[in-house]
């Protein structure tokens, strides 16, 4: 008369058995297969036809592997990896997907072109990348700012850099410093000041808190290499002054050359070496800085300080 | 033992999303059917019939109270082999012809393999369908699936038959049909417990009836004594066109027709009548018992709970 | 009891061969492995690859529409047109009923996708003049499509048991698109913080893992298919049909049937 006691306690059973087993297995499976949609990527030779296939909900479609891009790359960033070579296919299918997410061309300039650990090494696919950007939305600024970014500093090219600031600064509503850059570009390419002007940019203009992480670790080490080399400066016009390297900072103060202790972005002082170097405390918290390293210093795979990506 | 007890079994059903009203379909109800016997069970409609047989097919769950066949509880599949049921406006799979529905309802009632296609073809003779077998079910008339539902409520042979309104929708040759078939299984010694509300049909075939208004039984009996209880009175028809002072004083009614004389008297009161007739010399016709008809009794009853309840479902 | 639910299966499988919309369809995916023929001879050098991926999509989507579509209405038509009740009251348990109309599908979804497959691989027979060995795994693409099969039919009748035609074929549909990206979605939940990754995580490990059923792009390019994931995949379709079943089962031996 009632439904059967006996049915309910078997099911009920079977169900949550059914269930635990399927939670299980989706666990193992995952491992198993913890590349797979992403190295359908490769399988996928013409971006193009997926658009037509998806027939109209190309978005939605951009938006999925738009996600598949920066997981790989955190995943990727957080193994200390060296290679990122689904990165190119992901962002190209992303943006063939849809033309108009920036923030995939924004990330190619900076993750696709520099030298691995920092990127995956195709600085030639980023910019036709952000080529292709820039034919699809020709009036976003900042398209031409991470074209002249990757000519700068990846290929050291400050002809095509300058050229690419030039046409971004035509653009309307373009940040000033567009034609700012294309100009000094022209004029002083490699200067520090420079840099530290394009990094900054960088910073300012995007919401990425990857490309934020990125632009803060390359000036600070900017900051130091700066600091290195005024501080290595002093230390010999005090060895020319007085004939012996200086033992310690203080020296240099009680000479007047100093007024404070020098202290990295980071807030440690420095070190005297003997010999005249100065280098970093700690060189693993500085990432891209090319001065004050100890000799035959090794940098550790790239790693962001999770502050430096700044409020979300 | 009795073929069917019904004890207590009653439905209260919840309607409504968001603020549950309690709709009592069925009230507590107690009845049993003997075996071999044709159990009426009569009512308006939405009187719970339907929802009383759904409750004993174990289609629907009660709320309350509990019912067996054949001794056992409803849901034994032991008491299902041997019940057959036969809804109210039958739908059967229109895919399939008579022959592939009846043989697949014999299979799921465990008819064995061997007997099944005899069993089928003398069925269908039976309900009168037999050239009917290869034929699709969505080509067939309403008449012809009533008996295609009666047919597969007796493929396996059931002892006990449960009848939603087997008679809706048919032509007076199709009630008749149906009426001639109730009786030959009764004659089988089936029970057969059928709800209506067609009283005439009830009048002539049951044993007992039972009736039901607005979920609440009204009355059980046999027809003869529940329309007979009330009044026993008995008609007098005599030729000679006169009526005599002593008889007129006993008849409650009298009609004249031409040279006829109808009179009603009280049944204590028959003989007195008779022999006053008989001295007059007035030829009698006949003398009948008057009984209420199933209807009458019918509807008084309901205007009774009707009344009762305050006319108020 | 075991007699009944193949009684109860075999009727199903009836009906649905007897409901023209089975041969339209059939005839419909043909006419697709046709068409990938045609392609095929437009796009030199990759028609192997068009065949099997046209062909293997093909199959896949129209078995999951007929899942769907006949899955939804297994109960609810039956309640419905009221020929439920004929069964019911025969010794038939109700978990009898639900079981017999899943195996009644999966089966015709069975012979459905048998014979769709020997169209594409005639078509592969066709285009690639023979066969080489890669295409064996497409055998078991077609194996992981029938274990989608499974699935979904198990999910449509689950629906079925309590709900409407209509808001069954739209939750059955939403959960296979959600489920062809149930990898990703597991993904997101492992990015998200808080609440949102209980819930999330809780979501993607509910909602039935297609993603990783689909092989069809791997097979076309003549990729193995390993061991461990044959077994994994078989094991996971097995545990989530049962899980929907059993859902079903509990759903329907409790429901009054008005």
């Amino acid at each position: 008369m009632r439904p059967s006691a006996r049915i309910t306690l078997i099911s009920t059973v079977i169900l949550l058995g059914c269930l635990v087993t399927s939670g299980f297995v989706l666990h193992h499976l995952d491992k198993l297969r913890s590349q797979a949609t992403l190295e359908e990527v490769l399988y996928i030779s013409s971006p193009k036809l997926l658009k037509r296939l998806s027939l109209g909900y190309d978005g939605l479609l951009a938006d999925v592997y738009w996600t598949r891009a920066v997981q790989y790359f955190g995943t990727k960033h957080h193994l200390g990896s060296r290679e990122y070579n689904l990165l190119a296919p992901l962002l190209e299918i992303t943006t063939a997907l849809d033309p108009h997410l920036t923030v995939a061309y924004e990330f190619g300039a900076n993750f696709l072109a520099p030298p691995p650990p920092y990127g995956a090494a195709m600085a030639q696919r980023a910019i036709e990348l952000v080529e292709y950007g820039i034919r699809n939305n020709p009036d976003d600024w900042k398209l031409y700012y991470n074209l002249g970014f990757i000519y700068y500093t990846e290929l050291k090219d400050y002809g095509k850099a300058a050229q690419a600031f030039g046409r971004g600064s035509k653009v309307p509503n373009a940040h000033p410093f567009l034609s700012v850059m294309a100009a000094q570009m022209a004029q002083h390419a490699g200067e520090l000041q420079m840099a530290q002007m394009m990094w900054t940019t960088a910073y300012q203009s995007t919401q990425d808190p990857d490309v934020r992480a990125n632009a803060i670790t390359h000036l600070r080490a900017l900051q130091v290499d700066q600091d290195v080399t005024i501080l290595e400066q002093l230390i010999a016009i005090y060895r020319q002054k007085t004939g012996r390297w200086p033992s310690s900072f203080s020296d240099l103060q009680a000479a007047g050359m100093l007024r404070a202790l020098p202290l990295d972005p980071l807030g440690q002082t420095y070190k005297l070496v003997p010999g005249g170097r100065v280098e970093v405390r700690e060189p693993d918290e500085f990432p891209f800085i090319t001065k004050g390293t100890p000799p035959g210093y090794v940098a550790p795979p790239l790693k962001f300080r999770p502050s430096d990506r700044g409020p979300s | 033992m009795a073929a069917i007890e019904i004890l207590g079994l009653e439905k209260t059903y919840t309607v409504g999303f968001w603020r549950k009203r309690s709709q009592r379909a069925l009230r507590p109800l107690h009845l049993s059917v003997e075996e071999g016997e044709i159990f009426g069970f009569l009512g308006p409609n939405g009187a719970g019939k339907t929802t009383t047989l759904k409750l004993l097919m174990g289609l629907v769950f009660p709320t309350g109270g509990s019912a067996r066949i054949l001794g056992k509880e409803i849901n034994d599949p032991w008491v299902k082999a041997q019940i057959g049921f036969l809804p109210e406006q039958p739908y059967f799979y229109d895919y399939l012809t008579a022959n592939e529905l009846l043989e697949y309802y014999a299979q799921l009632s465990g008819v064995d393999a061997t007997e099944r296609r005899q069993k089928v073809r003398d069925v269908l003779q039976r309900v009168g369908l037999r050239d009917t077998g290869s034929t699709q079910l969505r080509k067939f008339s309403k008449g012809m699936l009533q008996r295609v539902g009666i047919a597969q409520a007796i493929v396996h042979d059931p002892k006990v038959l449960f009848f939603d309104e087997p008679m809706s929708g048919l032509d007076p040759m199709g009630r008749r049909e149906v009426r001639d078939l109730m009786e030959e299984l009764k004659q089988r010694g089936k029970t057969v417990f059928f709800s209506t509300h067609i009283l005439s049909d009830a009048e002539s075939l049951c044993d007992r009836v039972a009736i039901i208004h607005q979920g609440q039984l009204q009355g059980v009996g046999a027809v003869a004594d529940l329309t007979s209880s009330v009044e026993g009175q008995v008609e007098i028809i005599w030729h000679g066109g006169a009526i005599p002072a002593s008889v007129k004083l006993l008849t409650a009614e009298c009609h004249v027709v031409g040279d006829t004389v109808r009179g009603v008297v009280r049944e204590a009161n028959q003989d007195a009548a008779i022999d006053t007739l008989r001295r007059e010399g007035l030829r009698i016709i006949s003398v009948t018992p008057v009984r209420m008809s199933l209807e009458d009794y019918f509807v008084r009853k309901l205007k009774v709970s009707e009344t009762a309840a305050g006319v108020s479902s | 009891m075991s007699v009944r639910i193949f009684h109860i299966a075999a009727n199903t499988f009836r009906e649905a061969v007897r409901d023209r919309v089975l041969y339209n369809l059939i005839a419909f995916a043909l006419l697709m492995s046709a068409a990938g023929v045609l392609v095929g001879q437009i796009s030199i050098g990759i028609e192997r690859l068009v065949v099997v991926n046209l062909g293997l999509t093909a199959i896949s989507l129209f078995g999951v529409i007929i899942a769907i579509f006949i899955g939804i209405s297994l109960v609810s038509k039956e309640i419905e047109k009221r020929t439920l009740y004929t069964v019911l009251s025969r010794p038939v348990h109700r978990w009898e009923f639900i079981v017999g109309k899943f195996f009644g599908l999966a089966g015709t979804l069975l012979v459905n996708t048998f014979f769709m497959a020997i169209g594409v691989f005639a078509a592969l027979l066709y285009v690639g003049h023979g066969f080489q060995t890669g295409d064996g795994w497409i055998g078991v693409a077609l194996y992981f499509i029938i274990l989608q099969f499974l699935v979904m039919t198990a999910l449509a009748l689950l629906f079925s048991s309590f709900s409407s035609p209509l808001l069954s074929a739209v939750f059955a549909f939403a959960l296979f698109v959600i489920g062809s990206f149930a990898e990703d979605l597991r993904g997101f939940a492992g990015m998200a913080q808080g609440l949102s990754r209980w819930l999330a995580t809780a979501a993607a490990y509910l909602v039935p893992n297609l993603s990783s059923l689909n092989v069809i792009s791997s097979v076309a390019h003549q990729q193995p298919m390993t061991r461990q994931l044959i077994a994994s995949n078989s094991l996971y379709a097995l545990a989530y049909t049962g899980m929907a079943l059993c859902g079903a089962v509990l759903i329907f031996e409790r429901r009054n049937l008005k």
